[in-house]
């Protein structure tokens, strides 16, 4: 029963990094017809953005410093979601192949480049000590660091619908997803909506990388790159566009791997989720909460 | 006063050539019916205006040519766009769908939107998608006319409407258009020669007709030819 609750808390820390991963590529693909294949250079990004500030601000106590180093995570991560979508994806629209051979190669420079930077061995970043400590929850000793990921993921998650529910930005967001050219005609300038909702995946994405260094224990340049591929699967399963599917998604995938991993064998987690991915295709095509396209 | 000119306009959608070379003008004030079979290019003809097709050619509002122009600063332009198929915002409630439609700087109109459809009223919370088909076609119109635009473009407000809705939509767009200037497609002769002063044919992407209503609908082997309609 203990290892039953370690493995939903672990799996749960781990459905948060994915779905923060997942909701901007949902959004951008949603409202754009984007497929950002560089969506993985921004966790990664926001993974050394807060490695950073934890190796250089020593005179800051460790808990203040690490909300900093996470706000740091999520600046880097949207200014390189506006600055991506402002100066290269614009140039490209209705073009797919062109975005996709263009989002492929940033994802692939932006590696290298940080990869040269930092050099390919995972960072090690400081952490407050509690984040190693474990907590009991009846039973099971479980890491503190997994309950902090999933409370942000959490936190994220509510902030993001408050967003889309109660402001205009929110309301033209999901009006575009269902129906772009209608809202230009309605006379609203979609465009800018593509720079916040890039600018928004943006700073998820960084976020994520923030607590990805502490759930994989450093910080390495293709980290985010090898995350892609599930956020990819999350992001189809819970409905292009669907905030609340990629969130139901994200808490599915993880879980499945994680009990895979730990009940049947190790390694067979990740295949899981691909026979899973090919279930949901057949009985549902259009994801869990999406909606069939007209 | 003309409202609209559109002059030698050419539109292709995809490798077809829809219009070929369509020059007509929409007096300023009334309605005008573009009228003409199914597949002639009416509603091509509304998207070229709307800036949601390209096209070569001319067109202009009050003497500034719209095309090139991007879609939005087409509508911030005073244009109500009223889409063949409705296209209301499904996912979005009927309150949200207006709210979106809220031009900043333009007086917002639900007085008069809920005076010409007060079933709306009713279901500003409940989601677009689940209205019913009139109910959906009264929430599109409604958001056209929400802000006083003076130039409304209209596509086939009555279609796949019962009968007795189809007479509430036009009594409320006979209201509505009194005192604006409508470009109006429509299939159902009985309606366009009720609301309208003006009619302009197409046939095969060109104009085949161009002037009053009641001496297109008086004329019913002009009408056979172009329309394939019986007058009543």
């Amino acid at each position: 029963m203990s290892s039953f609750i370690l493995y939903t808390v672990t799996g749960l820390g781990l459905a948060g990094l994915y779905f923060l991963l997942a909701s901007g590529l949902s959004l951008i693909f949603g409202l754009m017809s984007v497929l950002n294949l560089a969506h993985g250079a921004f966790f990664a990004a926001g993974g050394y953005a807060a490695w950073w500030v934890m190796d250089s601000f020593d005179a800051v106590p460790l808990e203040p410093r690490f909300v900093l180093a996470v706000a740091a995570a999520g600046l880097v991560g949207a200014i390189l979601g506006a600055i991506v979508e402002r100066g290269l994806i614009r140039r490209l629209y209705g073009s797919h192949v062109r975005q996709i051979l263009l989002t492929i190669g940033l994802g692939l420079a932006a590696v290298a480049l940080m990869g040269g930077w930092f050099t390919y061995n995972p960072r090690l970043m400081d952490q407050p000590a509690w984040f190693g400590a474990t907590t009991d929850l009846s039973g099971a000793m479980v890491p503190n660091s997994r309950l902090l990921i999933l409370a942000v993921a959490v936190l994220l998650l509510v902030g993001l619908m408050t967003f889309l529910a109660r402001t205009r930005h929110g309301l033209i967001i999901r009006a575009g997803v269902e129906n772009p050219a209608m809202v230009r005609a309605l006379g609203i300038d979609v465009a800018r909506s593509f720079t916040i909702v890039f600018a928004l995946g943006g700073l998820l994405a960084g976020v994520g990388g923030a607590l990805g260094a502490v759930y994989f224990n450093g910080i390495s340049p293709d980290l985010g790159t090898t995350q892609l591929i599930f956020a990819f699967i999350v992001v189809v399963i819970g409905g292009l566009g669907s905030v609340p599917g990629t969130a139901v998604a994200a808490v599915l995938v993880a879980l499945t791997q994680t009990y895979v991993n730990n009940y049947v064998a190790t390694g067979l987690g990740s295949i899981s989720v691909v026979v899973l991915l090919a279930v949901v295709l057949l009985v549902r095509p259009q994801g869990l909460l999406g909606k069939a396209r007209q | 006063m003309s409202a609209l000119d559109i002059a030698d306009l050419n539109v292709w959608r995809g490798e077809a050539h829809v219009l070929h070379g369509v020059t007509f003008s929409v007096l300023e004030r009334g309605v005008t019916a573009l009228l003409g079979r199914n597949g002639v290019g009416k509603t091509t003809t509304l998207l070229a205006v709307m800036g949601l097709l390209r096209g070569t050619g001319s067109i202009r509002v009050g003497g500034d040519e719209l095309l090139g122009t991007a879609t939005h600063l087409i509508a911030r332009r005073g244009i109500g766009y009223v889409p063949e198929d409705r296209e209301v915002f499904s996912t979005l409630s009927v309150a949200e769908n207006l709210r979106l439609a809220e031009r900043p700087g333009a007086e917002h109109r639900y007085d008069l939107v809920f005076d010409l459809f007060p079933d709306l009223r009713g279901r500003l919370a409940q989601p677009a998608g689940t209205l019913s088909g009139g109910q959906q076609q009264m929430l599109a119109i409604a958001r056209a006319l929400l802000n006083p635009n003076p130039l409304l473009l209209i596509d086939e407000p009555t279609k796949g409407l019962a009968p007795i809705v189809v007479e509430h939509v036009v009594d409320a767009l006979a209201r509505a258009t009194a005192d604006a200037t409508v470009l109006l497609v429509e299939q159902n002769l009985w309606v366009a020669s009720h609301l309208a002063q003006q009619a302009v044919v197409l046939d095969h992407g060109t104009v085949a007709y161009a002037g009053g209503m009641a001496a297109l609908a008086d004329d019913p082997a002009l009408a056979g030819r172009y329309l394939g309609v019986e007058v009543r």
